[in-house]
């Protein structure tokens, strides 16, 4: 007979929800202002670019990767979408398509260093990380660029479901997780990303090009990035060279809280939203408590060796 | 099982070169494989055999030479292309997705797809089929796995090795080639995985067993060939033969003429 162990989902899949509510737990007892629908409103509004990131890192982890230059690179396209615009007139549209057009140029160009020139996506994506940064700065003079059209800034307009209000943004990242998921689950390409984390050898062998999977994954994550861009420009309302820069290590803090393996081959997607979402509760509540942002920063950093040294543990038990 | 010497040959090489720099790992090897046998293939290290199996498997391309499958010369570029002409290949170091189901990993790069657009143009996969069509190929060769929707790092190193033989069966339309399949193996595990390379060549597949374990190749094989200094040194037939002539023709201590005419095959 089964014990009521077995039948749980594994602890990998359970434990980011279980930190999620820790948090909340915690952060209730903190502040009355914690436990409110406009305050929960407001924590998904602030997780929604790191959020829209964090699916494409996750996609890059799952390969056994990993991609420092994420939030340069989401900078980097928030740049070219509102200056493009603002100097050559460009539509909101254009100017928009271009913008991801560069930050899928560059997830794929990190992605043909990793595949033909086999080198470490470690190293490539430091590398990159400095390259988007120093682009970005030279390209808008270290200026933010405010004059945004509203036709760039829609998705940072909000609905209201009762006294709740609700970016269209948060929407949108929530249907690219649901799509996602429903990617990797259900479609063959999809399982390949797993089986190239999982054992990229064994995986070659079956007659799957592990080049174009990875190819294929890191100009999908510059995709993400690029709609990243977007959600960041509605969010701030103007186009900012300074973006990102959280962002960038908060999206593998995410991925690896979600329970996604840093070894590759292991993880759910959803997860990965959870764990942007205890990010989120974790700025939001420590805000709420009047602790300085450094403070923010240092819990982050142990949050993210807790959950490495969580994933460390609970493969050596596997194997 | 007696020996068919009137059986076709599925596959056959002769003049086989393969140089490594100043190596010759190859040097004019010949190679005959029959319809519904298995065929091990044993020698010491640097005798060749890896460099044979790489070849006919098309893990590497031979200098000199000719293979034909089926009566047909084919030159195979990678393993792929090998697989496409119905050659499947079993690698000793478990070449599975751990993390990944049974059933995954029997349709890993040939997932069965949903009719229609959901298939051609979302890649979605047809799951239902493919586990049912999983539980009746191990069904078929008597694998007793309960569940194929758990993963492959539950198993044993048996049971994992089952579901790579499992999956070269299913696929090969020609020859399954072993590379050591129980070397990593217990004793129990092991005769698991022989029962189950017995079923596969009754099911009608030849196969080439690559290994070093003498008692498995006595146990398990219907001709055994002997490589030797980058040639085939003799081809023996191990229901007449002792385990002790048979390593000494591998190590060069004996030569095949001093082997008695009834225990070649």
């Amino acid at each position: 007979m089964k014990t009521l162990a077995a039948k749980l989902p594994p602890m990998g899949t359970l434990g980011p929800f279980i930190a999620l509510l820790c948090a909340c737990v915690f952060f209730a007892t903190q502040s009355d202002r914690f436990l409110t629908l406009q305050n929960f409103s407001l924590i998904l509004q602030q997780v929604m670019v790191v959020g829209t990131i964090a699916i494409g890192q996750t996609l890059i982890i799952l390969t056994a990767g990993i991609d420092l230059s994420c939030g340069m690179i989401m900078a980097l396209g928030s740049i070219v979408m509102t200056k493009m615009a603002a100097d050559f007139g460009l539509s909101a549209p254009v100017a928009i398509t271009l913008g991801i057009a560069v930050t899928t140029l560059f997830g794929l160009a990190n992605g043909l260093l990793v595949t033909k020139a086999k080198l470490p996506p470690f190293i490539v994506t430091l590398g990159m990380l400095n390259i988007a940064f120093a682009i970005t700065q030279l390209y808008s003079g270290s200026q933010t660029i405010t004059e945004v059209s509203e036709g760039m800034t829609w998705l940072g307009n909000s609905f209201r479901i009762g006294q709740t209000n609700i970016l269209y943004g948060v929407v949108l990242m929530l249907a690219l997780y649901l799509i996602t998921w429903l990617f990797l689950r259900e479609t063959a390409p999809g399982r390949h990303i797993y089986a190239v984390g999982n054992n990229p050898e064994a995986t070659r062998l079956t007659g799957i090009s592990t080049d174009k999977v990875l190819l294929g994954v890191y100009a999908l994550a510059g995709v993400f990035y690029g709609i990243a861009s977007l959600l960041s420009v509605a969010r701030i309302g103007a186009g900012d060279p300074n973006a990102g820069q959280t962002e960038n290590l908060d999206a593998i803090t995410a991925v690896v809280l979600g329970g996604t393996s840093l070894f590759g081959g292991r993880g759910i997607i959803l997860g990965t939203l959870v764990g942007a979402l205890i990010v989120g509760v974790f700025r939001n509540g420590l805000t709420l408590m009047g602790v300085s942002s450094v403070y923010q920063i240092l819990v982050t950093g142990i949050l993210v060796i807790l959950a490495v040294l969580t994933d460390q543990m609970s493969r050596k038990g596997v194997r | 099982m007696t020996i068919d010497t009137n059986a076709p040959l599925v596959m056959k090489a002769t003049g086989l070169v393969k140089r490594y720099g100043q190596v010759t790992a190859l040097d004019g090897a010949d190679f005959e494989l029959r319809a519904g046998e298995i065929l091990a293939v044993i020698g010491d290290n640097g005798a060749g055999k890896s460099s044979l199996i790489k070849a006919l498997s098309g893990a590497t391309i031979p200098d000199e030479g000719e293979i034909f499958l089926d009566g047909q010369k084919v030159q195979f570029k990678s393993p792929i292309d090998a697989r496409r002409a119905g050659i499947e290949t079993v690698y000793q170091d478990l070449a599975v997705a751990p993390a990944m189901t049974i059933a995954e990993n029997l349709f890993l790069g040939r997932e069965i797809r949903r009719p229609g657009f959901l298939g051609s143009v979302l890649q979605m996969m047809d799951k239902k089929k493919m586990l049912e069509e999983s539980i009746a190929r191990m069904n078929d060769l008597k694998v007793g796995i309960r569940s194929m929707t758990q993963a492959v790092e539950t198993l044993s190193g048996g049971q994992r090795q089952c579901v790579a033989v499992a999956r070269a069966a299913a696929f090969a339309q020609h020859v399954v080639i072993m590379d050591e399949p129980t070397a990593a193996l217990g004793v129990k595990e092991g005769n698991m995985v022989l029962e189950l390379i017995r079923r596969v060549r009754d099911k009608g597949l030849p196969v080439i067993l690559i290994s070093h374990n003498m008692p498995h190749v006595f146990e398990i094989a219907d001709r055994i060939h002997i490589a030797r200094l980058g040639k085939r040194a003799a081809v023996v037939n191990p229901k007449k033969i002792s385990m002790s002539d048979t390593v000494a023709v591998m190590t060069g201590a004996m030569t095949v003429d001093q082997l008695p005419a009834e225990c070649l095959a």
